[in-house]
């Protein structure tokens, strides 16, 4: 490697002086010599400043986002101050916004998403990194992962032309016979619209979820195993005492890095979940999100209070995701010591 | 538990077991129930017209989206262009400088950053660029795909040059080789492959975003190469075409959802194709 490196630029400028012959010629190397540190000296620092400029634009892309969310949101904040995320009004022709209901909208589909994509992550997460032959092992992952591949909008097309048919059809007149009585599943059955949503949404966390609980579960050490398995327990023994409950605040992490990429996801939800400003109690009934308002009305919004109070949905979301991911972030971090959680990939 | 009885313990071991075996066939199922449905519908609405021909006026039948797959193009090497330079230019300050605090800060703001949810990158490309000119521009719809990039490569740019053994680079300083140049030449070089499949990992990732183009690229239906325009993109026209009434839109919908999969699918593949030859192996 090193050979095809750049032989000239060793021969010429870092020749050493004893070869030379006379006192001028040694004198002359010594100042090229000089001179190749200092300008190496200056490209050194010239790289190193490039590369902490690269770095320091990521810090100003944050504060880029959170400067232009506050600012553009402003007369939307002056009209309605902190009431704005208490009223459930969302009239445009009047002026009138108010951002419960998408609030309301956007948490109850993210944790239906996690109440049905949690034991599914987790058992797949053990499957794959305690169960499964060796040699299904990989193969596996690598189609957790083509799920992870999958674009948003992709998933809403297969949603309304499959998932949703299914749902009328056989889910939800089956839950409304036998589960109509906790109320959540009344009403008309539409397929499109909670429900739908948060079947969606658990689809597509639950890449995210399972690939940072293998992570978290594979960074448990082999003696632990031994050691529970040495004392004469079952496998599934051996995973809840020695794997589980080591690997509980990072799979906590994970959990928690699958709402927050179910909380903000945007396309698919806007597909499925119905599109109307309501809180509803039933699962089968519409209801709107605070990404899909965004994507339904931003580029559609006429007058300036109308597109502010949207950008106070995406401060509002921005917020919320922000703090949900530094908590996942330092669960997982507490973990795996640092390296990369990649909760995205 | 422990003390219980055998047969007990062993029935629960093979039930949880059956579990989570049963839970990857139900997390797998709708995998292969996407794919499957998409290459059957995909394929057959696939034709001529739909990769040459541009949109037909609403309702009327054939067109394609010849635009919407040259906008993509467009709009994700603007993308390239912002993102890849930046993000290995922090991964390689992360993983060459940034072992002190301020290292510590970035990572977690990449980390922040790649939190953030898509539609929010939108509004502020909308804001910095469309707002700034006037305009939809396929430019705005770069600048935010871009910024999505950068977090995704930085930190697996990093994690790869940590694994580039450090006995190499002392190998370099000992011959007189300056830092920069160890690290572009030797460093950087030896990780080049895990540092394409980041790069190609987050192109896959960001190729299918449709939200953020809602309200910068904006789409468009005829053709536009022109970086300060609005520009088709293809996941925008797939979005616009699922939820018409019209049932040749839909078929297109469903072509143009499998161009878009395939093109994620062979760059994945393409991944791990790099990924597995291992530049690591020999070093070299």
């Amino acid at each position: 490697m090193l050979k095809q490196m750049n032989g000239p630029l060793l021969k010429t400028k870092f020749q050493p002086a004893s070869e030379v012959s006379s006192p001028e010629d040694q004198a002359a190397a010594v100042s090229r010599r000089k001179t190749a540190l200092t300008s190496s000296r200056f490209a050194d620092a010239a790289f190193r400043y490039l590369m902490l400029g690269c770095a320091l634009s990521v810090l100003a892309i944050v504060v880029l986002i959170v400067r232009e969310l506050v600012l553009s949101s402003a007369l939307s904040r002056n009209a309605f101050g902190l009431k704005f995320f208490f009223r459930q009004a969302w009239d445009p022709v009047n002026g009138d916004f108010g951002a419960l209901p998408f609030i309301y909208g956007t948490l109850v589909s993210a944790l239906l998403a996690l109440f049905l994509a949690v034991p599914l992550s987790v058992g797949v997460a053990t499957f794959t990194t305690e169960l499964c032959p060796r040699k299904l092992r990989s193969l596996l992952s690598y189609m957790v992962e083509l799920l992870a591949a999958i674009p948003s909008v992709i998933y809403g097309l297969w949603g309304i032309f499959v998932l949703v048919p299914i749902l009328r059809l056989y889910v939800e007149p089956f839950l409304a016979k036998y589960f109509g009585w906790t109320g959540l599943f009344g009403g008309p059955q539409f397929g499109l619209g909670m429900l739908g949503a948060g079947v969606i949404l658990a689809i597509m966390i639950i890449p995210v979820i399972t690939s940072i609980t293998r992570e978290v579960m594979s960074a448990v050490p082999t003696q632990q195993r031994e050691g529970v398995l040495a004392l004469g327990s079952t496998r599934w023994e051996m995973i809840r005492v020695g794997v589980l409950r080591n690997a509980r605040t990072g799979i906590l992490g994970a959990i928690i890095l699958g709402l927050g990429r179910a909380l903000g996801e945007t396309m698919a939800v806007t597909m499925l979940i119905g599109n109307r400003p309501e809180i509803a109690k039933s699962l089968f009934a519409p209801g709107y999100t605070l990404a899909s308002v965004i994507a339904n009305e931003f580029s559609e919004a006429a007058d300036d209070l109308h597109r502010s109070a949207l950008v106070e949905i995406g401060l509002a979301l921005f917020l919320i995701t922000l703090l949900v991911n530094i908590v996942a972030q330092l669960m997982v971090w507490s973990i795996t010591r640092g390296s990369a959680a990649r909760a995205t990939a | 538990m422990i003390q219980s009885k055998y047969w007990w313990r062993s029935l629960q071991d093979k039930v949880i077991v059956g579990l989570a075996a049963g839970a990857t066939f139900v997390v797998l199922a709708p995998l292969a129930a996407i794919f499957g449905y998409l290459v059957y519908k995909g394929v057959g609405s696939l034709s001529w017209n739909f990769l040459t021909q541009i949109p037909k006026p609403t309702g009327e039948t054939g067109g394609g989206m010849a635009n919407a797959i040259v906008g993509s193009g467009l709009i994700l090497l603007i993308a390239s262009l912002i993102g890849v330079p930046m993000g290995i230019g922090t991964g390689i300050y992360l993983a060459e400088f940034g072992k002190k605090r301020f290292g510590n800060l970035v990572r977690f703001t990449a980390d922040v950053l790649n939190g953030v949810p898509s539609i929010v990158i939108g509004i502020v490309a909308y804001a910095l660029v469309v707002v700034t000119q006037k305009r939809f521009s396929a430019l705005a719809g770069g600048v935010a795909l871009g910024i999505m990039m950068v977090p995704i490569i930085s930190r697996s740019t990093e994690e790869m040059l940590l694994m580039v053994p450090q006995s190499l680079r002392e190998a370099a300083w000992g011959l007189g080789i300056p830092q920069w140049r160890t690290t572009l030449s030797i460093t950087l070089r030896t990780a080049s492959s895990g540092i394409i499949t980041a790069v190609m990992l987050s192109f896959a990732r960001v190729a299918g975003e449709s939200a953020p183009l809602m309200f910068t690229a904006f789409g468009n239906s005829y053709w536009n190469f022109n970086i300060n325009q609005a520009t088709a993109a293809l996941p925008l026209q797939i979005f616009y075409y699922a939820t018409s009434p019209f049932d040749d839109e839909r078929r297109q919908a469903w072509a143009g959802a499998f161009i878009l999969i395939l093109l994620i699918v062979v760059s994945m593949s393409l991944v791990r194709m790099v990924a597995s030859r291992g530049v690591f192996k020999g070093g070299n």
